[in-house]
This record gives structure tokens, C-alpha cells and sequence, in this order.
């Protein structure tokens, strides 16, 4: 079997949710090898290791954090040259799809983005996809080259495949292009405790119906009271209500989580272009004529400031 | 100084798109629009030249005959010209194809800085910029939060989840911006008027170096084998509140064994 290279991802030291699902897709096209962009420790290779990875290949360098994109993509470059794998996957992130898009140049490709399935089709991997603002499916393959793949958070359940990996440093000379994007300054947030929002199973958003920047607390109670991550319209962050990290829609994130639970959110087409793929969706907003409305499993007409509370009272009891 | 902002015309997004029967997206069907994207990158250019850099600033796009809208939306907000790479070889062109012709045309028709934005808001891969740029073998600044120019070095920030960065790079350089950057302005009357009188320059394929097998369905490295409408979500239970609402989500929560 072909090897299916996967670009890892990692915060705070873990690797992330999304690079298990992807390790877990990959091994329906292929074996799965890592490749880490930085030092790897042996939690991380164990870790890889228990989800399939037989290889881990490591890149350290100092230019991944100095530089912005293209030292990766030189990177992933090389080592996909190395491995000839039958596809490269990245996350479709924001700099996932950059990182893929330069990788796809350099080895003359194509490339395929926000797959939400990957299955083995008569001629290569078969990618399907949610376009069109969520309204058609389609599936797609790469006619030439090394198929590179941007696959979307919540595609898949992670499951666990224990194998032994070997561990294989890599050195990369990097162009003078690489070190052409300088970082120069780096300002960390406070990490919230709260999963990821765009690995999140379940996502709590709010709205302009939310009213104030106060109101954000019931949301983040509801979130806290079913384990989840805390979204905002484009409306709210736009108030400055809560920070624009956390905006789901056509300029913030793209979400498929199991359960969507919105609280004040109208439903325009901006903000459903972010979400729609959720599985479930609980709305809860003032106005019977919401957008959202026609897109929700479950919906209630009342006002947030009442029901919300209401609703963490009733799961904090659970 | 010369400034490029690249555009893209795109299907109006409330308008119902469809695939054509040859699986590329059926622009022909819909009305089209400037990406509401590429607005704000529109916008940086605009006012970098209001704070006082001295530039010209040319709109390029490539795309169907109607595209050239687009053009005039941009050009009625500001800017100086702009150029149309149309060409009937291009129906069906991917991304990979779209960056190898945005970058003929770059250097073609020349260059300080890029400006794109962040995503087009039909095909909404974000591939584009970065491609142009590593074909340019210029630096890419791309997600950018803020947008400075200081002599010939560009500055941003940009935000992630995890927090935010400084960015710099010396020009020739490529940018793409996000909606953070600053609301887009609408056109006045005067400037709808005055964008109609502004040049557009037509490039072909042999205009920008390119020969037809480069681009295309033909030439394409991914294709669509199949595509079929999504059922629409169907609008589920709504009930409105009477003190019970709260009690209702749980009930519909536990039984799709949420709690």
C-alpha cells in the first residue's frame, strides 16, 4: 500500500484533534506517515503512533517560526518528494490551504480543498466536498501529480490504530524566498480551557440577539454546560462582544460540529456559509422569521436572556 | 509606485448556483458581482494612497466577458485602471491554472505590490494568493488584520486563534487581507461616473506569454467526477416559548443523546 503523507498540527505541545481524524482517513487510501514541523517529543511520536503513523519524519528548524508559510511548504515539499506518497493531507486551515497550495506548485499537482470524505475511487483517491455555500455535494479527484488534500476539521471520528512508528529527522535547505515573510512580534492569547472551535463537537454561538458583551456569559455558560466551544456572528464580534477569533461565517470560521446551538443569531447567508455543515442545529432567537429558523432541527422562539439561563440551570443539573 | 489589486467576478451570492453539464460552476446562469472579499483589499489599496503613498493602482481579473463588472465596481471606489485577462481557453481554468495566468499577468503588466483578498467567495479555497506569489518568487504577507506600507517595506499583523503576528517583508511583495482590515467604502455617484470612463485593458492568453494547453478544463489537475444538489435542510420543530422552552432543547438534546 502507498504511503499517505499527513501533515501534523499541534497546539500547546498536543497534536490536534483534525490530524488524528486525517491519519484515520488516510488509512483508507493508504498507510499513513506524519511529518512534524518541529521537535518532535515522544508523546507526540506515541500519540502519531497509535493513530497509524509508521513513519514519523521530523523537520526542526528555527525558520517554521520565524517565517510565515513557505518554510513549511518547503518542507512538506521535500519530504513528499522523498516519500512519493499517493497523496498529501494538511488541514484546511488558513495557512493548512496556503501550506498545501505552494506544496501543489512545486510538485506541478493539483489540489483539492475542504474535503469532507476521501475514499479510494477507480482512478485515485475520490474527494468529496460541500461547495456552493453548503447547497451541492460533489466528488472530485486530482488528475495529475501528487494529489494534495485539504481536509476539513470534523470529517471524521479519530479511531485508533496502535502501530510502531520509526522516527526519521530530515533536514531541509530552505530558499532565501522562505525567509522572506519575517515574524517580528508575537502576542499569545490566554487559552480559554474551552476545546478548539473549529475541532469542537459541540458549538454554543451567540448573536446581535445577544444585545451586549455581558450577555456573552450565558453563552459561555451553555458551552461550558455541554463541554463545547463558544462561536460569535460576524454582528457580535463586529460590536466587539467577544473577540474575532471566535467568528463563525464566510470571513471567520468554517465549523461542522456535531451540535450547533445558537442563541440571538439571525441565520444570514454570511453567517450560514460558516455553519451549515453542522450536524444537528438548536436556534433560539426572538424573531419567528429568523433564516435560521429554516435551517434548525430544533428551534424556539423566546428571548436568550430568558432561555439561556434556563438551559444551563437544566444541563448543569445533568 | 504601482499597486495590482486582483479581483474575481463571482456568481451573486444569493442567486442558486448550479454545475453546468460539463461540472464547472454555471456562472453563465447567475448574475455576478465583485467578491465581496476582494472589496477590502480594494479598500487597503485606496487608503494607501489617501495616507500618501505614491502609487497607481490597477485592477486585475481574469475571467467570462462579464467580468469586466467587476472591474468597474472596483473602479468606481478608486484606482487608476485596470486589466482583463479573457481569453475562451480559460473556461474551466483550476486554481493551479488561474495562479499561472494572475502571475503572467503580473509581470506583464508590472508591479510593486499585490493586494488580494483572503478568499474568493464561490470556489472560497484561499489558494490562490499564496500560488501567485510562489510563482512570482515574492514573499507572501498574507491574512492581514492591518496593512502598512513604510518606504519598500510592507507590515501587517494578523490574527490567529492562538494570538496575533507582526509580519514584514520587502517589496515586490504580495498581501492578501482580511474583512478586519476595515469596512469597504460604497462608491459615490461621482466616482460610478468617473469608473466608467477608466481604462480597461484586454489581455489574451498570447498577451500574457500563455498558450491554451496551459490552461482550461484540458489542462485542469483536479476535476469534478460527480455533483448533486444537497437536500436543503428541512425546517425542523419550532416552539415558541412559554416558559418551557428551555425544558423543550433538552428534551430534543437528550434524545439525540446529547446530554
Amino acid at each position: 500500500m502507498p504511503a499517505v503523507l499527513v501533515l501534523v498540527e499541534r497546539t500547546g505541545g498536543a497534536v490536534r484533534k483534525p490530524t488524528l481524524e486525517m491519519l484515520t482517513l488516510a488509512r483508507r487510501i493508504g498507510e499513513p506517515v506524519a511529518l512534524v514541523l518541529g521537535a518532535a517529543d515522544d508523546t507526540t511520536v506515541a500519540t502519531l503512533a497509535e493513530y497509524g503513523a509508521g513513519t514519523v519524519y521530523v523537520v526542526d528548524a528555527p525558520e517554521f517560526a520565524d517565517y510565515l508559510v513557505v518554510p513549511h511548504a518547503e518542507a512538506v515539499t521535500e519530504v513528499a518528494r522523498q516519500v512519493q506518497p499517493a497523496a498529501v493531507l494538511v488541514t484546511s486551515s488558513a495557512d493548512g490551504k496556503e501550506v498545501a497550495a505552494r506544496v501543489a506548485v512545486a510538485l506541478e499537482s493539483g489540489i483539492i480543498t475542504d474535503a469532507t470524505d476521501l475514499q479510494p475511487g477507480p482512478d485515485g483517491v475520490l474527494v468529496t466536498q460541500s461547495v456552493f455555500s453548503g447547497t451541492w455535494l460533489a466528488d472530485s479527484a486530482v488528475t495529475a501529480g501528487t494529489p494534495v488534500i485539504t481536509v476539513r476539521p470534523n470529517s471524521a471520528t479519530p479511531e485508533a490504530a496502535p502501530t510502531q512508528a520509526s522516527v526519521e529527522p530530515v533536514e531541509v535547505g530552505f530558499s532565501d524566498l522562505a525567509r522572506s515573510a519575517r515574524v517580528t512580534g508575537t502576542t499569545a492569547k490566554q487559552s480559554t480551557g474551552r476545546p478548539d472551535l473549529t475541532d469542537a463537537a459541540i458549538v454554543v454561538a451567540g448573536g446581535r440577539g445577544m444585545g451586549s458583551a455581558e450577555a456573552f456569559a450565558l453563552v459561555e455558560r451553555v458551552a461550558d454546560a455541554l463541554g463545547g466551544a463558544v462561536a460569535a456572528s460576524r454582528a457580535a464580534t463586529d460590536m466587539g462582544w467577544y473577540g474575532h477569533e471566535f467568528q463563525v461565517g464566510q470571513t471567520g470560521k468554517t465549523v461542522a460540529p456535531q451540535l450547533y446551538l445558537a442563541g440571538g443569531v439571525s441565520g444570514a447567508i454570511q453567517h450560514r456559509a460558516g455553519m451549515q455543515g453542522s450536524k444537528t442545529i438548536v436556534a433560539v432567537n426572538k424573531d419567528p422569521k429568523a433564516p435560521i429558523f429554516e435551517i434548525a432541527d430544533f428551534g424556539v422562539v423566546g428571548d436568550v436572556h430568558t432561555v439561556l439561563p434556563a438551559l444551563a440551570e437544566e444541563l448543569e443539573k445533568r | 509606485m504601482k499597486i495590482v489589486v486582483l479581483v474575481k467576478y463571482v456568481p451573486e451570492p444569493t442567486a442558486t448556483w448550479r454545475y453546468a453539464d460539463d461540472l464547472t460552476l454555471d456562472r453563465a446562469a447567475v448574475e455576478g458581482r465583485l467578491s465581496e472579499l476582494d472589496e477590502y483589499a480594494v479598500e487597503q489599496a485606496l487608503q494607501l494612497t489617501e495616507k500618501g503613498l505614491d502609487a497607481e493602482i490597477v485592477y486585475l481579473t481574469m475571467g467570462p466577458a462579464k467580468a469586466v463588472e467587476g472591474l468597474r465596481k472596483a473602479l468606481s471606489m478608486g484606482g487608476t485602471s485596470a486589466v482583463h485577462v479573457l481569453d475562451d481557453a480559460l473556461h474551466g481554468s483550476d486554481a493551479v491554472a488561474t495562479s499561472l495566468v494572475l502571475a503572467a499577468a503580473l509581470s506583464t503588466v508590472g508591479f510593486d505590490l499585490v493586494i488580494t483578498g483572503m478568499a474568493s467567495t464561490d470556489a472560497e479555497m484561499s489558494v490562490v494568493p499564496a500560488m501567485v506569489a510562489a510563482r512570482l518568487g515574492i514573499p507572501q504577507v498574507t491574512w492581514a488584520a492591518t496593512l502598512a506600507v513604510d518606504g519598500q517595506t510592507v507590515r501587517i499583523r494578523r490574527d490567529s486563534d492562538t494570538g496575533s503576528q507582526d509580519v514584514e517583508a520587502a517589496l515586490p511583495a504580495l498581501v492578501s487581507v482580511t474583512d478586519q482590515t476595515g469596512e469597504a467604502r460604497y462608491p459615490s455617484f461621482k466616482g460610478i461616473m468617473a469608473g466608467k470612463k477608466k481604462p480597461v485593458q484586454v489581455l489574451t492568453l498570447a498577451d500574457v506569454g500563455l498558450q491554451a494547453d496551459a490552461v482550461g478544463t484540458a489542462a485542469a489537475k483536479s476535476a469534478v467526477r460527480s455533483a448533486s444538489p444537497r437536500p436543503p435542510r428541512q425546517a425542523g420543530t419550532v416552539v415558541v416559548d412559554e416558559g418551557d422552552g428551555a425544558a423543550k432543547i433538552v428534551e430534543f438534546l437528550a434524545a439525540a443523546r446529547f446530554v
